[in-house]
């Protein structure tokens, strides 16, 4: 087929919605895996057919799935996530030490080339890589090397949320933990640095420029230029044009630089998205109003987008993996809400529908374009 | 002796397997649950983890074994199961545990 294919995951199941290049008629196939939550499903860039998904919950624990045909069927394949190595701890909530156990994925990478190999961030935080499909996994342990014994959970739990591969030096790995920071590979994940100057957290630390221990929601790049960085941090938004060796911050005018989930436009490299949320206890967009905010400069200076979006009495999230891009020309925008909605746009940001209004809470979406 | 042993899957988990309600599961030997999880996971590879710890074996702490009425949830794994299960008049559950509001 052609077209988009917009691939969601949920509280209570995923779904795939897909359409034609006009992103106009959308045609909704779910729920997949029903009762289960799906922090995340992602295609393939080598084979977009290959499909990836992390269903769990608190009964059943982790099942790991994939599809060679574009998610009309499915095959589990290994969820066998064991630690590398002697058992150790991370900081736990009382700043005593705490042992390290597995909960969930959170986020899957398919490598950008081989089909068969793709990451997986989970919770407790660490990262593991599959090179056959996803039938074993193996933990990059170096990462936890970075001062591991540091990190400590934030609110939804010890995760390791982003995986950026980088298009253009196949050995270099950025990753981001919350309540930890973001981090380094530049020799295919078996060695790791914490990459956190610059980020300073007033409010969260004792120490507000401590090395590691920083609570980053998300983070992105654009494929053409993977040394500069865009940061959705609890409180701020931040840039690096060094591939994380500093940061500095880019909020600007926003109505709140607190916020979970950050995109870059598929052909604008200084073009970014962000969703601010009113406060680290108040998870909703500021004044009720749900407004995406664009900045063509790279950050700074900022503009709402608002049309075809609820502008009052709107109480929902953006999750931190619930914002994406398609690549199509114009760019399409897709977020999806903790209240179930999908909301697309054709024109950068520009006008806003909902694909969807009823799912239930959205975790993440994902958006592939097929030729 | 083998025994041959009916186990009742939660709907996730039936879905998950694509079995129906009730699954046979043959024992050689004693009729444990750890005899009958081995061969349950053996036949259904897709439950690993699901039902207890890959490495542990440890129960999943939101499940529960019931059978012939009772609740074996914290019973020794080794332990023989109830005759009627063992002589397949009755089921072995294994049930998802009630967490919800």
């Amino acid at each position: 087929m052609t077209g988009v294919r917009v691939l969601v995951g949920t509280r209570k199941g995923a779904f795939i919605l897909i359409s034609d290049s006009q992103r106009e008629q959308w045609d909704i196939h779910g729920p997949l895996f029903p009762g289960w939550e799906v922090f995340h499903i992602k295609g393939s860039p080598g084979n977009p057919d290959r499909l990836y998904v992390s269903q769990s919950n608190d009964w059943f624990g982790q099942v790991m799935q994939r599809s060679n045909d574009g998610g009309k069927t499915w095959e589990t394949v290994g969820n066998k996530f064991i630690y590398a190595g002697t058992p150790d701890t991370h900081q736990w909530f009382d700043g005593s030490q705490h042992p390290r156990e597995f909960k969930r994925v959170w986020k899957l990478e398919p490598s950008l080339t081989d089909p068969d190999t793709v990451y997986a961030g989970v919770e407790d935080a660490a990262l593991f890589r599959s090179s056959d499909g996803g039938q074993s996994w193996q933990e990059l342990s170096g990462l936890r090397q970075a001062k591991g014994h540091l990190w400590s959970p934030g609110a939804g739990g010890l995760c390791l949320h982003t995986i950026l591969l980088d298009p253009g030096n196949p050995n270099r790995i950025i990753t981001a933990i919350s309540a930890a920071g973001s981090f380094r590979s530049d020799d295919g994940g078996q060695t790791w640095l914490p990459v956190n100057k610059g980020l300073q957290s007033n409010y969260e630390l004792p120490d507000p420029s401590t090395e590691v221990g920083h609570c980053v929601h998300s983070i992105t790049m654009h494929s053409a230029h993977p040394n500069v960085l865009f940061m959705q941090k609890h409180w701020d938004v931040m840039r690096s044009d060094n591939a994380g060796d500093s940061w500095y911050e880019i909020s600007g005018n926003l109505p709140s630089d607190f916020g979970f989930a950050i995109a870059v436009h598929a052909h604008e490299p200084e073009t970014i998205y962000v969703v601010p949320i009113k406060s680290d206890s108040e998870h909703y967009p500021p004044e009720g109003k749900l407004r995406v905010y664009r900045s063509r400069a790279g950050g700074n200076e900022w503009e709402a987008l608002t049309h075809g979006l609820p502008q009052s009495n709107c109480y929902v999230n953006v999750l931190r993996s619930a914002l994406a891009v398609d690549s199509l020309d114009p760019c399409g925008v897709y977020l999806g809400t903790t209240g179930g909605q999908v909301y697309a746009s054709t024109d950068s940001g520009d006008h806003w529908t909902a694909i969807v209004h009823d799912l239930p809470p959205v975790l993440s979406v994902e958006v592939q374009c097929l030729t | 002796m083998p025994y041959l042993i009916r186990v009742v899957l939660p709907i996730p988990l039936q879905s998950l397997a694509k079995t129906g309600r009730e699954v046979a599961v043959r024992v050689e030997g004693t009729a444990s649950l750890d005899t009958v999880l081995d061969t349950l996971e053996t036949s259904y590879p897709m439950l690993r983890g699901t039902i207890r710890d890959q490495v542990t074996k440890q129960r999943r702490p939101f499940m529960r074994f019931f059978a012939c009425g009772e609740d074996l949830s914290q019973e020794p794994t080794s332990n023989p199961l109830p005759e009627m299960v063992a002589s397949g008049e009755e089921p072995l559950r294994i049930v998802g545990a009630m967490a919800g509001g």
